[in-house]
Formats: structure tokens, sequence, C-alpha cells
């Protein structure tokens, strides 16, 4: 078993990747990422991890050097936040239709105009459809756990896919946590060798990233669909090898006092302990409240999500990204469409929150709760609000 | 000796017979830039990998479920060919490293059109060459972007008509000068700058091997001849390379660690560049006075080039 140490989340999540023997890291600063880049060169630097680490002049290279050396079958890894993801952006869906087994942490950062550094989900929104596995941390310890099982699951055989975890910037990068670090001796025990299928390299040469036209590319599209959700099945199974070891258990869909709960609110990333402890308070007062905790955003759980919130009279979704002039935040469309089937479904709630860093506290979360119920002609469904904006 | 009229004879001696980059690939007839390809893979071999930017080689090349490469090849996107080709050099190193692939050396190699390296693919080219990765970048130079349609880039040259900056009635077409590549990888102290045209083949060749043997970053600028763009007659294409060469419009040469030299198949005197002008189509608008300014600036670039060569022979190694 690990050892319990007191570490900011970057760092560890580093430690963590380091533990995973990476062969190459290419990383580019932007906070509040940035702490993963230096300590990992640190890690390099004083030959405790031996890998290349290479510095390279942007983000957009950054991932162009992880496919090159993922595609001559290193196990290679970056990290970023927001620009820095948007300028990746061009190369996020070739990466996964290369199915290349990429792993790259986002410390969730808010995307300018206007600039600003702080937390929420507008940078990995954008890149929804890019083919790749999506998990979201709400904790310490679920960053580096997720950071580990990202390179078991991306080089599953059946996978095959880039992986990015998800860490809310500084809510979450910069806090400093108590979490149990694994042992060298358990990573190896649990994370086996990368064996690639095809490699750059003359012993067997390969073409990798021809172009195709209309007479193959929808086949194309459909087999990376096909891919992105045959995952699941191996994300299931590394999640329970996962607990069986380190006696850590992952869903794809968490919950927390859901299954009586007449009133149900819906988080993604570290807001959930926030929320969890808004569902205490109201439990306190005699609200049957309960908390759906989204992990895995691709491929998308409805299986999970349905059975989660079925029994509920009112479902508060939460966002922390605008789609502008469309119909409520990304997570709101999302789970809407996958209710939209059910004869038996709540009345849905969209409240887009904590932008560009805002704080949120119990008292909003509470405060969420006390206005869906006050709301007996269910007035906010099917549209979206901004919580605590100031008109 | 005209090598090239006697290149049946001698090219089973002095190069490489097999083909790495196999027929049935899509260039139109007569292009230079896949001559040049072709001609790279063979001076490289097949200890080889390489990193495409999308252009027409890319294109021509690749179509799935087919392929012409019989090297290890990978091509991502249009402006990162430099950045995807040191990924594999820092991960080929690493596997090497810690035993993971057998140990051979294998030369890595990002190569892209004049505007997948002079352009949008700047940044990484520059990126790639200040790390010192050991790989060979090659700027295929067609002077435009052809894959999309013959529009201008910063390696068109002055007066030359493109999709973008046409020839009008107000207008000569292009209205800057030439990029001056080479002199931008120089100016990033890489140990090996050449430039080259397969209209030479044995000099490409030479230069391309030169650059393999160097541990570490070098950059070829190789003239590619475009009839499709330049509305050239597609059987010219050679003679047309080597009439950008003799009037010095193209200059052969190479600097090592520095060091300027002059290759040897430059011609004591420069012929008048309206001998290369006169038969491409993109050049046919330009008025005799135009052409007079356009000649006075390659023969100021090229006296300026000799100077080099002749006062930084020394260079810095
Ligand atoms: C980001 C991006 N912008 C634009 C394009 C469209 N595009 C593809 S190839 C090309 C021009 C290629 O020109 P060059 O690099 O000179 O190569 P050539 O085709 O002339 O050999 C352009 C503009 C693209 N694929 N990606
Ligand atoms: S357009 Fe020009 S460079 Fe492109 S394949 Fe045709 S001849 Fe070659
Ligand atoms: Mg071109």
């Amino acid at each position: 078993m690990g050892k319990r140490v007191g570490l900011e989340v970057t760092v560890a999540v580093a430690e963590a990747v380091a533990l995973c023997r990476i062969d190459m890291a290419g990383v580019y600063p932007i906070t509040p990422q940035s702490h993963i880049a230096e300590h990992l060169s640190t890690l390099v630097a004083d030959g405790k991890l031996d890998a290349e680490f290479m510095t390279v002049e942007s983000e957009h290279s950054a991932m162009s050097a992880v496919i090159g050396a993922s595609g001559a079958g290193a196990r290679s890894y970056t990290a970023t936040s927001s620009q820095g993801l948007m300028l990746m952006h061009e190369l996020l869906p070739i990466a996964s239709a290369m199915r290349l087994p990429i792993t790259m942490a986002i410390a969730n950062r808010a995307v300018s105009g206007p600039l600003n550094i702080l937390n929420d989900h507008s940078d990995i929104m954008p890149q929804r459809d890019a083919g790749w596995i999506v998990v979201f941390a709400e904790n310490g310890q679920e960053a580096i756990d997720l950071s580990i099982q990202a390179f078991k699951i991306a080089e599953h055989k059946d996978v095959m896919l880039p992986v990015s975890v998800n860490i809310d910037g500084f809510q979450l990068t910069h806090m400093v946590e108590p979490v149990e670090m694994p042992t060298q001796e358990d990573v190896d025990q649990f994370l086996p060798p990368f064996v690639p299928h095809a490699t750059l390299h003359p012993a067997r040469p390969v073409t990798m990233g021809a172009f195709a036209m209309s007479d193959y590319f929808t086949e194309i599209m459909k087999a990376k669909d096909e891919a992105v959700k045959n995952s699941k099945k191996v994300i299931l199974a590394v999640w329970d090898e996962w607990a069986k070891m380190f006696d850590r258990s992952y869903k794809p869909v968490e919950t927390y006092k859901a299954d009586d709960a007449d009133f149900l609110i819906l988080t993604m990333g570290s807001m959930g302990e926030t929320a969890q402890l808004a569902i205490d308070e109201l439990r306190v007062k005699g609200v049957k409240a309960g908390l759906v905790k989204l992990r895995l955003w691709r491929p998308f759980p409805f299986a999970e999500i349905k059975a989660a919130i079925k029994n509920a009279k009112k479902l508060i979704v939460t966002d922390r990204a605008v789609s502008f002039g469309g119909p409520g935040g990304p997570v709101f469309s999302e789970i809407k469409s996958a209710l939209y089937a059910e004869t038996r479904r709540p009345a849905i709630y969209n409240y887009i929150y904590g932008l560009g860093g805002r704080d949120v506290t119990v008292h909003d979360f509470v405060g969420m709760f006390e206005k869906i119920i006050a709301d007996t002609g269910n007035v906010a469904a099917d549209t979206y609000e901004f919580w605590g904006v100031r008109e | 000796m005209n090598i090239v009229e006697n290149f049946d004879l001698y090219a089973p001696r002095l190069i490489n017979k097999k083909e790495l980059l196999s027929s049935g690939h899509r260039a139109c007839s007569g292009c230079a830039e896949v001559l040049a390809v072709r001609l790279m893979c063979k001076a490289l071999g097949e200890n080889t990998v390489i990193a495409s930017a999308t252009g027409c080689m890319e294109i021509a090349s690749s179509m799935f479920p087919t392929t012409a490469w019989e090297v290890p090849w990978i091509h991502v996107a249009f402006e990162n060919a430099a950045a995807v080709a040191s990924g594999v050099e820092a991960g080929l190193k690493a596997l090497r490293r810690k035993g993971k692939i057998d140990d051979r050396y294998v030369k890595v190699v990002g190569m892209a059109g004049d505007g997948g390296t002079m352009d949008i693919g700047f940044q990484a080219l520059s990126g790639a060459m200040e790390r010192g990765h050991d790989m060979i970048f090659i700027c295929f130079d067609n002077e435009a972007y052809m894959n999309t349609g013959i529009q201008r880039s910063s390696g068109t040259p002055m007066g030359a008509s493109t999709t973008t900056a046409p020839a009008g009635k107000v207008s000569s077409g292009q209205k800057t000068w030439k990029k001056n590549m080479p002199e931008i990888m120089v100016a990033h102290n890489v140990p090996y700058v050449a430039t080259a045209c397969p209209s030479y083949p044995l000099d490409f060749i030479r230069k391309i091997e030169k650059a393999k043997s160097i541990k570490g970053p070098s950059y070829i600028h190789c003239f590619s001849v475009c009839p499709t763009g330049w509305r050239s007659p597609s059987h010219t294409v050679v003679s047309m390379g080597r009439l950008a060469v003799e009037t010095g419009v193209f200059p052969l040469f190479e600097v090592e660690n520095g060091r300027y030299r002059i290759s040897p198949d430059m011609p004591k005197q420069l012929k008048p560049i309206n001998d290369y002008f006169k038969p491409q189509g993109r050049f046919r608008h330009l008025l005799a006075e135009e052409i007079d300014t356009i000649q006075e600036k390659v023969t100021s670039e090229y006296r300026k080039l000799t100077e080099k060569a002749r006062f930084l022979k020394t260079g810095n190694e």
C-alpha cells in the first residue's frame, strides 16, 4: 500500500505520472498547469524519471510532438489548460483517429476573452467531440488515481485512444491535500509496459495519417465512434481492478444520498465536495436532496445516468461553461437528450455557475435547491440561468 | 561532362537502386517536387522515419488505403511536421536508451512545402531546430501553396502571379521579395544548412547524405519546379531547375558550422534571369523594367552570398 503524504495536487499528479514510467513528455507552460511540467522536469533532472522531457515552443507543438512520440511507440504524456488546449484543438481528433494512447492532464481554466486564469470548464467543453476519453477528478486522490488508470485504459488493445484527466484549475490543482501515493511496485504490477500495435520504426514500416476521401471517411468515423463506446467496458474493468488493488472505487456516475432523493443536483469535477456539504445541510432540514457526480464525460454513461436520476422529481444540472445562444450548458444538453425517451423523468433545471473562478459556496447550492423546490410551475425547466450573476 | 545526360550510365553506381517512394503516387506529370522526394528517399535509405506536412507530397503519396511510402511515414497536420518529427526523434531516443527497440540508428526527417515551412510551419520548425533534435528538415519549395490551388506564400518570388496575388490591371503579382529561409536557418546556428535542386541529383544526394551524417539538426531547402503552378511545360522541369540555378535566382550553396561554400555546380557567370522567366506563365505579365528591378536584386543577393563564402570560410566550428 502507498504512503500518505501531503502534496500539492499538480505535484502529486506529476509524481503519479512518473510512477507510470513515461518515455516522453512534451509540455508548454500555462497557469494553472505549469507545476505539473515543472515537477516532471525536476524528476527528469534529478534522474528519478528516465524520459525525454521536451520543452516545446507551444502547446500545438506539444501535442504534435506527443503524437509523434506515441507513433514511435513511446509512452507519451502532456498537460495543459485553457488557451493551450484551444491551441491543441486541431490535433485532438487526429490523435484519436490515429488511435494513439496519449494521456493528458487538463488543469481546467476559463478560456479568454476576457483573459482569466481561473477555473471553469470552458476549455474542455469545445473538445467534446474530439474522440478522446474524458474523465473528471473531484479531489487530489482522484487526480492521482485517474492519471495512473489513464495509461492502462488508453493503451488497452481494445481501446487505443487518448485520455484526458480533467482537474479543476486552482480549486484542485493548487490545493495541498493529504493523498495516498501508490508505490512503484504497485504501479508496476497494475500497469504493464506499453505494447504498441504498430510503430514508426524501419523494422516494420507503416504509414500513419494517410488521407481519406468520401469513400472511406464515414467508415473511419464510425470505427472511431465504436472504439470510444467500446472503451467503457475496459474503463469499468480497469476501475474494478483498481478497487481490488487500492481499495478505492471508481464509477462513471457516483451518487450521494440520491436513492430516496426527490431533488437532485448533478456536478462534474471538484464542485462535488461542496455540493455534498449542501446535501447534508438540506437533509438536516428534512429536505430529500441528493447528489449525482458525473465522472466519465466521454464515453457518456447513459445507463448509469438514467439509473441515478430516475426516481427524482426535480434535477438541477450544473454547468461551468456556456453554449452561447444555445439550449443551455453542455452538460444540461447532454442530460436532457439522454432522458428524452424516458417516460419517467424529472423536471430539469440548468444553472451555469462558477465561471472564471467565481466562488461557489455551500450556500449557493442550498439556494439552488430552495429555488427549484419553490418553483411549483416548473418554470425554469427546459431553460438555463446564470447563477449568482449581477444584472 | 553533363551528368544529367549520362544519368543512366552513372546512376546505378552512384544512387541507391532501391525505390523507397514507390510508383503509382498521384503527383502531376513532370512534378519536380516528387522527383526530389524520390531522390531524398534513395539518399536517406531504409533506416529513416519521415514526418510530412499537409501539402502536395502528402496528398499525392498517401490516399487511404494505399501508400507510396516504403519507409515509416507519418502525417499529422499542415503546420507541425517539424514538431511531429522532433517528437518521433525524442520517442525513439528514449526507447533506444531503455532497450525497448533494436539499437540501430534511425534518422528522423521532417518535410514540408514552402507554406508548411516558411509560413504556417515556421514556429514549429524554429522550435525544433533550436532544441537541437537529431533530425533533418527538408523544405520542398515550389514557391506557392500548390496543393490548395497556387496561392501565394512568403516563398513566392517577386512578380509571380498566383491565385491570391494575381497579376491584374494595377498589379504585377507578388509584391514582396521571397523570404530568405536558408539564412534564417543559418541564424539558428544549426550545424548544416544547404540549398539543393533535383535538377542536380548528385549534388542533392550528397547534401542529403551530409545532413544524414550529422548528429543534430540540419536543414535543406530544395527548389522544386511545379509545372502546374508555374504554367511551364512539364517536360522542361529539369532544365527549368537548372535555369533557376544558372541565373542565380536559386543559388546552390551549403553552410557547415557557419562556413559558407558555393556548390561546384554554380556557373562562373550568371545567365540573365529572363532566360528563366520567359518559359513560365506566372512571369509572363512582367514588363521589362520590372524584370530589370528583379535582376538587380538577384545580382546583389548573389554577390552578398559569394562574399559570405569568401569571408566566412573558416566558420565557427
Ligand atoms: C491549418 C491549416 N490551414 C490551411 C490548410 C489548407 N492547406 C493544405 S495544404 C496547403 C498549402 C500547402 O502549400 P505548401 O506547404 O507550399 O505545399 P505544396 O502543396 O505547395 O507542396 C494549405 C493552405 C490546412 N490543411 N491546415
Ligand atoms: S501541383 Fe506542382 S508540386 Fe503539386 S503535384 Fe503537381 S506539379 Fe507537383
Ligand atoms: Mg508549395
